[in-house]
C-alpha cells in the first residue's frame, strides 16, 4: 500500500506545557472588558450608529463616471440644488466610482421614488448606474425590528443550548461573553462610524455563532478536566483548561483570519465593512472566550456533583486514569 | 474507529466523486456546458442578482384602497338589495370602515336585515368553508344597520387580491420580453419582483406602477361639470378630472357606472394616429364588449363619452357614427413610450388596486462581474492561506486536511447547485468563511491526537481517540453555529438569506470532510505505513 504524501511533522504553536497564566489576570481582564462593554454601550445610546439604508430609509446609489475620474464637487453641485435635503457623497473603491446617499424622504414610499429618479437625472448622461438601493420607511422599520429580535434569538438560543448541554455557570459565562462581543463590535462601528446595515447584522451573528464555538470548546474541556481531576483547585483547573486548548483556539482563529483578511482585501468595497465587521469579531471573540467565559466560572463557582452525575459524558473520558504528565 | 468496511470506502469515494462530478458544469461557460452529452450535469449555480447583475421590487398592494373599493360595491350592492326589498331607507352611505343605513320604519327592520343578509358570503370554496364570512351585518340602536367587513373577510380580499395582482404583474413583466424574471408573493400584501439583468428599472417601475383601470362612461348630456361641483351631482353621475396633458384642469360630469369597462378588452396594440401622426392605442372588444359599446354608440351619435383611465378622463370625443365592428383607438397627449407602456397594461388587465415600490435594489452587470470576480479572488486566496498554515501546523496529516478541504469545497458547491440555492456575494463570503471553519474541526482532531501521543499512547491509539473523543466537541461547536445561520435564514432578505444557506451547507460539508474524509485518508496513511513496519511516529 503506498501512501502519496511524505511523512513529515508539523509546526507546534504553542508547545506542550504552555501554561500562561490567564486566572492570574481574571480581574484585570473582567475589569477591562466591562468598562470597553460600558463606553460601547455610551457610544450606542450617545453617538449611536451611522445607519445604512437598510435601517434609516432613503436611497444609495453607487455610480461610475464613463470618461476619467469622477468629479466629486461637480456631482456635488449638481445634487445639492435638488431640494431633496441631505445628500452625501463620497468616493468608492477606485477613483471612477462615486457612492451618493439620500436622506429618507418625507412622507411616503412613492416620495424615495421621486427623489432617487432626480438624481439620476441630474448625473445625465456622464454616468452609469452601478446600484441602486432605495428602502421606504415601512420596509426599514421592519428591517429594524426584525434585527434586533434576530440577534437577541440568537444570543438566548445559544444560552439555552449550553444551558441544557453544559450548566447554568456555563451559559452565564458563555451569554456575558456573547453580550461582550456583539456590544464591542457595535461599539467600534459607533467610534468610526462605520456603516451599519443588514450585512453587519448577518456579520453579528456568524460572529455569535463563532464565538459561540469558541466558548464551547474551553467549556467541554473544562467539564472533561473536572471529571479527571476531582481535587485540583478551580482556579488551576481553568487554566489548565484554557491553556490546553489554547493551540486549537489560536489555530483555528488564524484559519478564520486568514479567509476573512482575503475578504477584506480582495472581496471588494460592496462587502468591506461586512468583512471588517467579521475580523474585529473573531478577534474579540477569541478574546472573550479565554478572559470572560473561562474566568467568569472562577468567580461564580461550580458544583462538581452537578455536573458528574446528570450531563452527558464525553465519550472515554472517565476511562482515563492517567494524568498528563505536565499537569501539576 | 479506523476499520473502514468496503461499502463504506465505495460510499466515501462515491460521495466525493458526485461532489465532484456535479460540481464540473460551474466551471464552464453556459454554451460549452449546453454542448455536453445528456449524461453530463447541465445544472449551473444560478447566480443572485447582486453578482449577475439585476433589479429587485417589493411591492406593496394599497390594501386601504382596495377595502375602499369594496365598500363602495358595499354601498351600491345595499342599495340594490334594499330598493328590491322596498323598506324605506334613509343615510345609505359609508362611515369610517362600514356601511350604514337608517330605516324608517322600525317594523320593516327585520325585513332590510334579511336583504342585507343575502349579501354575505362565506369565505372559501363552497366545498371548503371555513365557516367565516365575509361581512358582517348588524343592527344598532332603533333604526341602524351596520354592514362592515370582517377580519377574515378582509384578509381573504387582499390575499385575493395579491394572486391576482401576481398574475397581472406577471403578464406585464413578460411583456417586457425573454427574461427569467420572477414574481412571487411576500407576506400578507406583498410582492416581491426579481428580474434578472435588468438594471435600468424606470420602465418596469412604469409598466406595475399604474392600476390602469379602463372604463368608457356616458357624458350627462346637459348638465356641466362646474354646476354640479357647485350644487350637487344628480343621482348616479360623478364629477372626474382630466388626466395631465392636454386634458388638465378640465373636468366632466360622468354616469358613474361604466358602459365598458377594460375587462372586455381583447387586445390593445400601441401605433400612429393616419392623419395626426400622433402615438395612439387601438384596442378590440371582445364580443359583449363590442355589443354594449355598438349599441351604446349607436344611440348616442352626436353626444361625447369619456374614456376614463384610474378615473381620470383621458379624452371624451363626439360619436360620429356607431362603433359597431368592437375596436376602436384612444388618443390623448400620449408619447411614444407612454403609449406603449398603456397597451402593454390594457392587455394585462387591470391591477386590483395601486402597487408602490416599498423597496428596490438593483445591481448594475459591470458591478456584478467585479464581485464575482473579487469573490472568486478572494475564495481562492482565503482557501490558499488556510491550506498554508494546516500544512505549517499539522504535516502530513495536515495535508490531509487540505484534502478534506477541497473535498468540502466541492460538496458545498455540488450541494448548492443541486438544491437550486443562488450564489450571492455574501455567500461567497460565507463560503470562505467556512473553510476556515472547516479547519477546525480538524484542529481539534489534530491537537486531541498531539495530547493522547504525549500522554504516552501508543501511535494507533492516539489516532483513534483523536477522532473519537474530539467528536463530541465538533458536534456542539458546529450545532451552535447552525444555530446562527437559522436564525440568518429566518431574519434573511435575499444576500443575507444566501449567506445562511452557505454557512448551513458548509457546516454539514464540513463535518463530513473533517470526520470521514480524512478519517479515511488517515486511515489509508496507516495502512500504508503499517506496511513498512511498526509505526513509531504519527505525523501531526
Amino acid at each position: 500500500m503506498f501512501f502519496p504524501i511524505p511523512d513529515f511533522k508539523g509546526f507546534d504553536f504553542f508547545p506542550h506545557g504552555t501554561r500562561l497564566p490567564f486566572m492570574k489576570y481574571k480581574g484585570v481582564a473582567l475589569v477591562a472588558s466591562v468598562v470597553l462593554m460600558v463606553a460601547s454601550l455610551a457610544l450606542f445610546l450617545t453617538q449611536g450608529l451611522n445607519y445604512g439604508v437598510d435601517f434609516k430609509g432613503g436611497s444609495l446609489i453607487e455610480v461610475q463616471s464613463k470618461s476619467g475620474p469622477a468629479d466629486l464637487s461637480e456631482v456635488r453641485a449638481k445634487l445639492n440644488g435638488l431640494g431633496i435635503g441631505d445628500v452625501q457623497i463620497q468616493a468608492f473603491g477606485s477613483d471612477t466610482d462615486l457612492l451618493i446617499r439620500v436622506e429618507q424622504q418625507p412622507g411616503d414610499e412613492a416620495a424615495q421614488q421621486v427623489a432617487m429618479k432626480k438624481v439620476v437625472d441630474a448625473l445625465g448622461d456622464g454616468y452609469v448606474q452601478r446600484r441602486i438601493e432605495v428602502v421606504g420607511p415601512a420596509v426599514s422599520s421592519e428591517l429594524r425590528s426584525t434585527s434586533i429580535i434576530a440577534v437577541f434569538a440568537s444570543l438566548i438560543a445559544v444560552s439555552l443550548y449550553v444551558w441544557f448541554r453544559f450548566d447554568w455557570q456555563f451559559a452565564a459565562g458563555v451569554i456575558l461573553s456573547l453580550l461582550h462581543d456583539v456590544l464591542l463590535t457595535i461599539g467600534i462601528f459607533s467610534l468610526f462610524w462605520l456603516e451599519f446595515d443588514l450585512s453587519i447584522v448577518a456579520a453579528v451573528l456568524t460572529i455569535v455563532g463563532y464565538s459561540m464555538n469558541d466558548s464551547v470548546v474551553v467549556s467541554d474541556r473544562i467539564r472533561e478536566n473536572l471529571r479527571k481531576f476531582k481535587r485540583m483547585e478551580l482556579n488551576e483547573l481553568l487554566d489548565l483548561s484554557i491553556n490546553e486548548t489554547l493551540s486549537r483556539t489560536v489555530l483555528t482563529g488564524m484559519t478564520a483570519i486568514a479567509g476573512i483578511t482575503a475578504l477584506l482585501l480582495f472581496g471588494g468595497e460592496v462587502i468591506r465593512n461586512f468583512s471588517l465587521a467579521m475580523l474585529l469579531g473573531i478577534v474579540i471573540g477569541t478574546y472573550s472566550s479565554i478572559f470572560i467565559a473561562a474566568p467568569l466560572l472562577g468567580f461564580i463557582g461550580i458544583k462538581r456533583e452537578n455536573l458528574i452525575g446528570t450531563a452527558k459524558p464525553a465519550p472515554g473520558a472517565e476511562k482515563s486514569k492517567k494524568e498528563p504528565a505536565g499537569a501539576v | 474507529m479506523l476499520h473502514f468496511e468496503r461499502w463504506k470506502i465505495i460510499a466515501i469515494v462515491m460521495t466525493c466523486m458526485a461532489g465532484i462530478f456535479f460540481t464540473l458544469p460551474n466551471f464552464f461557460s453556459k454554451e460549452t456546458v449546453e454542448s455536453w452529452p445528456s449524461w453530463m450535469p447541465h445544472r449551473q449555480l444560478p447566480l443572485g442578482l447582486d453578482l449577475q447583475g439585476g433589479a429587485h421590487l417589493l411591492l406593496a398592494l394599497d390594501t386601504k384602497e382596495l377595502e375602499k373599493d369594496w365598500l363602495t360595491t358595499m354601498r351600491d350592492d345595499a342599495r340594490k338589495q334594499l330598493r328590491e326589498a322596498k323598506p324605506g331607507f334613509t343615510g345609505l352611505g359609508i362611515v369610517g370602515n362600514a356601511v350604514q343605513v337608517k330605516i324608517s320604519k322600525p317594523e320593516e327592520l327585520e325585513k332590510a336585515k334579511e336583504a342585507l343578509d343575502k349579501l354575505v358570503l362565506p369565505i372559501g370554496s363552497a366545498l371548503m368553508g371555513t365557516g367565516a364570512n365575509d361581512i358582517s351585518v348588524t343592527v344598532s340602536g332603533a333604526d341602524t344597520i351596520t354592514l362592515a367587513p370582517t377580519q377574515p373577510g378582509m384578509q381573504h380580499r387582499i390575499s385575493s387580491a395579491v394572486s391576482a395582482a401576481i398574475e397581472t404583474v406577471n403578464r406585464r413583466v413578460n411583456a417586457m420580453g425573454t427574461s427569467e424574471s420572477t414574481v412571487v408573493r411576500q407576506g400578507s400584501d406583498r410582492i416581491l419582483v426579481q428580474f434578472p439583468g435588468l438594471h435600468d428599472t424606470t420602465l418596469l417601475k412604469d409598466l406595475i406602477g399604474q392600476t390602469a383601470k379602463l372604463t368608457f362612461h356616458s357624458v350627462h348630456p346637459t348638465m356641466s361639470a362646474e354646476d354640479a361641483a357647485q350644487s350637487r351631482p344628480p343621482v348616479g353621475y360623478k364629477v372626474y378630472p382630466g388626466v395631465e396633458g392636454e386634458e388638465s384642469g378640465r373636468s366632466y360630469l360622468l354616469r358613474d357606472s361604466p358602459v365598458v369597462s377594460g375587462e372586455d378588452l381583447v387586445d390593445s396594440q400601441p401605433g400612429f394616429d393616419s392623419r395626426t401622426n400622433e402615438p395612439i392605442i387601438s384596442f378590440r372588444f371582445n364580443q359583449s364588449g363590442a355589443r354594449k359599446f355598438g349599441n351604446f354608440t349607436k344611440d348616442h351619435v352626436g353626444q361625447p363619452f369619456a374614456i376614463v383611465l384610474d378615473n381620470k378622463v383621458l379624452s371624451a370625443p363626439v360619436i360620429r357614427e356607431p362603433i359597431l365592428g368592437g375596436s376602436g383607438q384612444i388618443s390623448g397627449s400620449f408619447t411614444v413610450e407612454s403609449a406603449n407602456t398603456l397597451a402593454v397594461q390594457l392587455r394585462s388587465g387591470a391591477l386590483p388596486a395601486k402597487l408602490t415600490v416599498v423597496e428596490e435594489r438593483s445591481v448594475g452587470p459591470s458591478l456584478g462581474a467585479d464581485s464575482i470576480e473579487a469573490g472568486k479572488l478572494a475564495g481562492l486566496v482565503g482557501l490558499l492561506l488556510t491550506a498554508i498554515l494546516t500544512t505549517v501546523a499539522y504535516g502530513t496529516f495536515g495535508v490531509i486536511a487540505c484534502v478534506g478541504l477541497l473535498v468540502h469545497g466541492f460538496l458545498i458547491l455540488a450541494l448548492m447547485t443541486m438544491i437550486g440555492a443562488t450564489l450571492t456575494l455574501p455567500g461567497i463570503a460565507g463560503f470562505v468563511l467556512t473553510i476556515g471553519m472547516a479547519v477546525d474541526a480538524n484542529v481539534l482532531i489534530y491537537e486531541r491526537m498531539r495530547e493522547e501521543l504525549r500522554n504516552g499512547k501508543s501511535p494507533i491509539a492516539a489516532i483513534e481517540n483523536g477522532f473519537q473523543r474530539a467528536f463530541v466537541t465538533i458536534f456542539d461547536s458546529q450545532l451552535t453555529t447552525l444555530f446562527a445561520a437559522i436564525i440568518m435564514f429566518w431574519l434573511g432578505s435575499g444576500p443575507i438569506r444566501g449567506f445562511a444557506v452557505t454557512l448551513t451547507l458548509g457546516i454539514l460539508t464540513s463535518v463530513f470532510a473533517a470526520v470521514t474524509v480524512t478519517r479515511l485518508l488517515v486511515a489509508l496513511w496507516l495502512k500504508s505505513a503499517k506496511s513498512k513496519g511498526r509505526i513509531t511516529e504519527v505525523p501531526v
